[in-house]
């Protein structure tokens, strides 16, 4: 029995119970598939749109990554700029808690109109909503080096730039590590909401669409393949971040 | 050969900590600084250490060599400065590492293997016991080679075995150097020093210790007479706590 306690186990378990739920509220309720489609008519819409499905949700995959590696990449190198630099401290803090106040989602149709309705207005907003969350709580981890190790910087002379890689970095991961599930968390959000301004490509557009032609069956599948896209992220992050901790 | 000497008050922010110090360390021995917590023992280690701080000497440190200090002591704390991430060669070589100069791991598994570490350089200081780390602290200390080694309650979070072990590897590997030991223990003070004092508010007093070479035998009769008179003179009744 206990073999069986796994989390995989109790995953499927769950999703069982919650989809049979589903199907019975459909049934008892009688409500109509454009309204409430079953699990069944969902799994059937899957199954028949599958091309489509995949052709859209490459689209979003691949901005969604893009905008992730490149909102990651500027992330941390603010960041590291600075921990190092007191001056950039000075300059550039005051910006970043003024880019935090301001909701990105909100610029999306400015975005959108700016860099229209292709791929690059979708990065870019991915990118802009990420970067505050990586910044901020990988730049805290940077600067807080527990004192005995920043003692043992000043005793041994460290250079700045040894001092940032040697000590700071590897003590923040675990901190890089945070940032970055909130990273994964809002990024399709931002990616959704980019398309849902204005494409004519990716799961957001073809939920759109879906939803405007009563195929509500095909909007879920849309929504199946979107939340799947976001486990896929949050596994190879937790694996990644495992990795880490070992190594901590 | 470093010797060091220290004089002057010792002030926390606008507070005078220790009025009238006078500290003389010789050369290529051990000076130790027995006191309570709180009286400012880590905060004349921090001193002369050049590490920063709220504390200001209203007096003179000064080295026998004329040199300033600042860059020429090693310290080693309590616990926490080795790092969780890197194994013991890195710990040891982060020194070097830090100042961007060609790390010497072979040295480093030397001075590993002659604390006792031989065949763990490979672990990290998350896989070893309290008493092992401070090991891994003293071979960081012997790598980086400095005039003057500043050990702040080294052994304070060991038990009491593992800490009367790594009382006689410290005397052992750091003899001949010139060491400051801050402790509150007053059996370390006694098997270690070459020289001690008893700091309180109003300076530090000198005390007498027993003839034999440290590290010294703590049952032997002359170590343990002097650590009862010691004992009584720090101890102080219940009720009188409050008032002193």
């Amino acid at each position: 029995m206990r073999r069986l306690n796994t989390p995989l186990v109790r995953g499927v378990l769950a999703l069982g119970v919650a989809l049979a739920l589903w199907q019975a509220v459909v049934w008892a309720s009688g409500v109509p598939r454009f309204i409430l489609p079953g699990p069944r008519q969902v799994g059937v819409s899957l199954w028949a749109n599958a091309p489509l499905l995949w052709e859209h949700a490459r689209f979003t995959a691949l901005n969604l990554l893009t905008g992730l590696a490149a909102g990651v990449a500027l992330g941390v190198v603010t960041a590291l700029n600075l921990a190092l630099s007191p001056g950039a401290r000075l300059m550039l803090r005051p910006i970043l808690i003024f880019a935090q106040a301001v909701p990105i989602f909100a610029l999306a149709p400015i975005l959108t109109l700016w860099l229209g309705y292709g791929a690059a207005s979708k990065i870019v907003i991915v990118m802009l909503v990420i970067y505050f969350p990586v910044t901020s709580a990988f730049f805290d981890g940077l600067m807080r080096l527990p004192a005995p190790l920043a003692d043992l910087a000043q005793i041994m002379r460290a250079r700045p730039l040894r001092r940032l890689f040697l000590l700071q970095v590897p003590h923040a991961l675990p901190a890089l590590v945070s940032g970055l599930r909130l990273a994964v968390v809002y990024a399709p959000f931002a990616v959704i909401i980019g398309e849902w301004v204005g494409s004519s490509r990716g799961l957001g557009y073809l939920m759109l669409m879906a939803n405007g032609r009563g195929q509500t069956d095909l909007m879920f599948a849309a929504l199946v393949v979107l939340a799947a896209q976001s486990l896929a992220l949050f596994a190879v992050l937790e694996r990644l971040a495992r990795g880490r901790t070992k190594a901590h | 050969m470093t010797a060091l000497f220290l004089q002057g008050d010792l002030w926390m922010d606008d507070a005078c900590l220790i009025r009238d110090l006078e500290l003389d360390m010789p050369a290529g021995q051990w000076s130790c600084l027995l006191g309570a917590s709180g009286v400012g023992k880590s905060t004349i280690a921090r001193l002369i250490a050049g590490l920063p701080g709220p504390h200001r000497l209203d007096g003179l440190l000064k080295a026998s060599d004329g040199l300033l200090l600042a860059g020429r002591v090693a310290l080693m704390a309590q616990e926490g400065q080795l790092l969780p991430w890197a194994d013991l060669v890195q710990n040891v070589t982060i020194g070097a590492r830090l100042r961007g100069v060609r790390p010497d791991a072979a040295l480093a598994r030397e001075l590993l293997s002659q604390v006792g570490l031989a065949g763990l350089e490979a672990r990290r200081p998350t896989e070893l016991s309290g008493g092992q780390c401070q090991r891994v602290a003293l071979a960081r200390i012997l790598i980086e080679d400095s005039p003057v080694v500043v050990l702040d309650e080294p052994f304070s979070a060991l038990d009491t075995a593992t800490r009367l072990a790594m009382q006689d590897l410290a005397a052992q590997v750091l003899r001949g150097r010139t060491v400051i030991l801050i402790t509150h223990d007053p059996l370390e003070a006694l098997r270690l020093s070459d020289r001690a004092w008893l700091l309180g508010p109003d300076g530090a007093d000198g005390l007498g210790l027993p003839d034999a070479v440290p590290p010294r035998d703590y049952r032997a009769p002359d170590t343990l007479a002097a650590q009862a008179t010691l004992l009584a003179r720090l101890h102080r009744p219940v009720g009188a706590r409050c008032a002193g």
